[in-house]
């Protein structure tokens, strides 16, 4: 399959890993943070783990917006289609994530709310438009990749005047929580496997700052395995020659300044919140984005007057630990045993992008 | 005659009271398209003679959406899942019984190709239906048409095809392309219509087993991998049979508007579902007399050697990946869901 087969070519792969095992050396070891789930879900779908030497081990990241979406937000959400009849769009990973109180989209759908799962924002404009008598919201989540497909939905629907369409907005940003893991220094990382699709968005220089602070060598790798084995090694090489650069391997959609057009979309339609609560890293000061005042009729969280929901995890879930890099997801007591995809405890588990999962689903021969 | 207006009339609640109008119905249209001795008898059971050997019986619920797809509907496939359980035990299907839950409202016209799609069905594979039933439910409580059919066969002595009866060092056999019917149905489905050439790979494959067995009866397993697909279908074989498996990714045969149409949607052809296909596991030593004869067969032609059955405690389902690493194959959890981004 033409633009897929070639990053997926098994002889190149072989001449990428000889390189990282004759280049890495043996009197130390190499943590790498994979910072996207895109980037665990390829390591462990084909395999990359085999191909690299033992001394190399890759660390995974928060870069899972199912994952990082504390379960306050989801219980909100449940509250808001129960109580407010409201007909709720959503992504379809977000539908089994369970709350403290093991409730789920997934279970408030059985028991009569209508919510739908949904491919794209402009799904859950067709349905605002095709079913006038309802309210229709979206409840939208992810890093910088979706927010721009969010924005352009509120533009069209401020400028077809729909009344009767809302967000109930949750896109985070990639830089805070990026800097929040180096500053802490506890996952005691050599380099990052930077995001892909984020930084088409927001392009390869929004990290040059927390890297030169935090002296981190970084780049940029997309999410075929020839991306991530090829970014490996240029990883190996920045930190063998004492660089901590940022580098661009995704040359094919990354630029250093991103895509101009969807960041003036995205600063016509949100604001920064001063503080967010993160699954698993708490809350960070200017981390998320929220509707501001010139499309604040579409905010579902003022149109129904949402409140704040705090909900503690699962009790024995390390969700937090694995997505700030400080655990890998068998460490956990509930890993395999009470967490598993048909019964997640965590979000870990459920998001085909959570670390927990791909470790399940692909990695539990090892 | 009172008649039956097909063209513009739709499903009636008395259409399922059992007096005239249920008659009407059965007569115009069921028998119509279904017709053979037996059902004509319209009796409340049919009776016949049976060949020696062992009786055989499974029966499938039909729910599909949409009713219509490329390549099939839900009216053949009715026909051709029930017949492909009935031959994963090796067995020739003899007779089918259909059972229709109807909805309120539902055009006689879209019933009428259905089951005319089912009639066709039927006689190409020469398993006739001879028995059936018909019950309507309120408009809002079905989703237009429910079929549950029944398929009883013969089982000749000496063949005894089970799920765990797979050892390791046994080979493992695809029939032919995974993931053709479930990306067929996607892409028809409402909210998620995209352009492909693809059809469902619907098909009855009884005769493709007649031939398999017939070169190799001592087949130790055969299951049509549908819902799930292949890697649920693996799964399962292994836990059944306490055995480990061993596939190859670049062995296994994806068709390359499966593999984009998975690609785009973030979904795996191997938990994709296929309503055409039969995975068998037999003796290593039998595994290239049977994929010549398969590969004879229309049904069979893309057959392939996928991999092989192991020892392992753990009952894992291990795939050597194209690019050279390994990974596990695990059950499907829940359904299988598009990815965010």
């Amino acid at each position: 399959m033409k633009y897929i087969d070639e990053f997926r070519d098994r002889e190149t792969a072989q001449t990428f890993a000889e390189l990282i095992h004759a280049e890495t050396r043996s009197d130390r070891t190499y943590r790498l943070m994979e910072f996207c789930g895109g980037h665990t879900h390829a390591i462990f779908r084909f395999g990359i783990v085999d191909l690299m030497p033992d001394n190399l081990q890759f660390v995974h990241g928060p870069g899972c917006p199912v994952c990082v979406l504390p379960a306050g937000r989801i219980e909100a959400t449940i509250k808001l289609a129960e109580e407010h009849d409201v007909i709720l769009c959503t992504y379809a990973d977000l539908m089994r994530v369970p709350t403290g109180k093991r409730d789920s989209l997934h279970k408030a759908k059985a028991r009569g709310a209508d919510i739908r799962m949904i491919y794209s924002p402009t799904d859950a404009l067709a349905i605002a438009k095709n079913n006038p008598e309802s309210q229709v919201v979206f409840f939208a989540i992810g890093f910088e990749t979706t927010t721009p497909p969010t924005a352009a939905v509120l533009n069209i629907a401020q400028a077809i005047e729909l009344k009767n369409f809302s967000v109930y907005c949750n896109h985070v940003l990639t830089p805070p929580a990026m800097a929040h893991i180096l500053s802490s220094g506890e996952a005691k990382i050599d380099g990052i496997l930077g995001p892909s699709h984020v930084s088409t968005i927001i392009g390869s220089d929004a990290y040059k700052s927390c890297c030169k602070q935090y002296n981190m060598p970084l780049v940029i790798a997309g999410f075929e395995p020839l991306d991530v084995i090829q970014s490996t090694l240029m990883l190996v090489r920045q930190i063998n020659e004492g660089r901590a650069e940022v580098e661009n391997q995704y040359t094919r959609l990354v630029t250093s300044s991103g895509n101009k057009k969807a960041q003036a979309l995205m600063n016509e339609v949100f604001e920064l919140r001063p503080q967010f609560e993160w699954r698993g890293l708490g809350q960070l000061p200017e981390s998320a984005l929220r509707i501001n005042n010139s499309y604040s009729d579409f905010d579902a969280e003022k149109r129904f007057e949402m409140q704040e929901i705090t909900s503690s995890d699962i009790k024995g879930c390390i969700c937090p630990a694995v997505l700030s890099g400080l655990s890998n997801p068998d460490a956990c007591a509930l890993f395999g045993t009470a967490c598993t995809p048909e019964d997640p405890k965590g979000a870990c588990m459920v998001s085909s992008e959570g670390a927990c999962a791909a470790y399940y689903a692909y990695g539990r021969h090892r | 005659m009172s008649g039956l207006d097909i063209k513009n009339g739709v499903i009636e609640m008395a259409h399922g009271s059992g007096g005239r109008t249920s008659a009407t119905l059965i007569e115009e249209l069921f028998i119509r398209h279904l017709d053979n001795d037996l059902l004509r008898q319209g009796n409340d059971a049919s009776a016949f003679d049976v060949p020696a050997g062992r009786i055989v019986i499974s029966t499938d619920a039909h729910v599909v959406s949409p009713l219509f797809f490329p390549g099939g509907d839900i009216g053949s496939l009715s026909v051709h899942g029930t017949i492909n359980d009935v031959a994963t035990s090796g067995a020739t299907p003899l007779y089918l019984s259909a059972s229709f839950i109807l909805e309120e409202g539902y055009p006689l016209v879209d019933l009428d190709r259905i089951v005319a799609s089912m009639a066709k069905a039927s006689r190409d594979a020469g398993v006739p239906v001879v028995t059936g039933d018909t019950k309507v439910v309120e408009r809002g409580k079905g989703d237009g048409v429910f079929i549950s059919t029944t398929g009883i066969g013969i089982l000749p002595e000496g063949i005894h095809i089970s799920a765990e009866r797979a050892e390791p060092g046994d080979a493992i056999i695809i029939s032919g392309f995974i993931g053709d019917h479930g990306i067929a149905i996607l892409s028809s489905r409402e909210g998620l219509e995209f352009e492909t050439t693809m059809l469902s790979d619907s098909a009855a494959l009884h005769t493709l087993v007649a031939a398999m067995v017939e070169i190799a009866p001592d087949i130790h397993c055969l299951r049509d991998p549908t819902r799930g697909g292949l890697a649920t279908t693996l799964n399962e074989l292994a836990r059944q049979s306490s055995v480990g498996i061993r596939i190859n990714e670049v062995e296994i045969p994806v068709r390359r508007q499966v593999k984009a149409a998975c690609e785009l949607l973030g979904l795996d052809p191997l938990y994709i579902a296929n309503e055409g296909k039969m995975v068998c596991i037999c003796p290593e030593a039998a595994a290239d007399k049977l994929l010549a004869v398969m590969h004879q067969h229309t049904l069979g032609q893309d057959a392939a050697k996928i991999g092989i059955v192991t020892e392992d405690d753990a009952h894992l389902v291990i795939m050597q990946t194209a690019f050279g690493g390994q990974r596990v194959v695990d059950w499907l959890a829940g359904e299988q869901l598009p990815r965010i981004c």
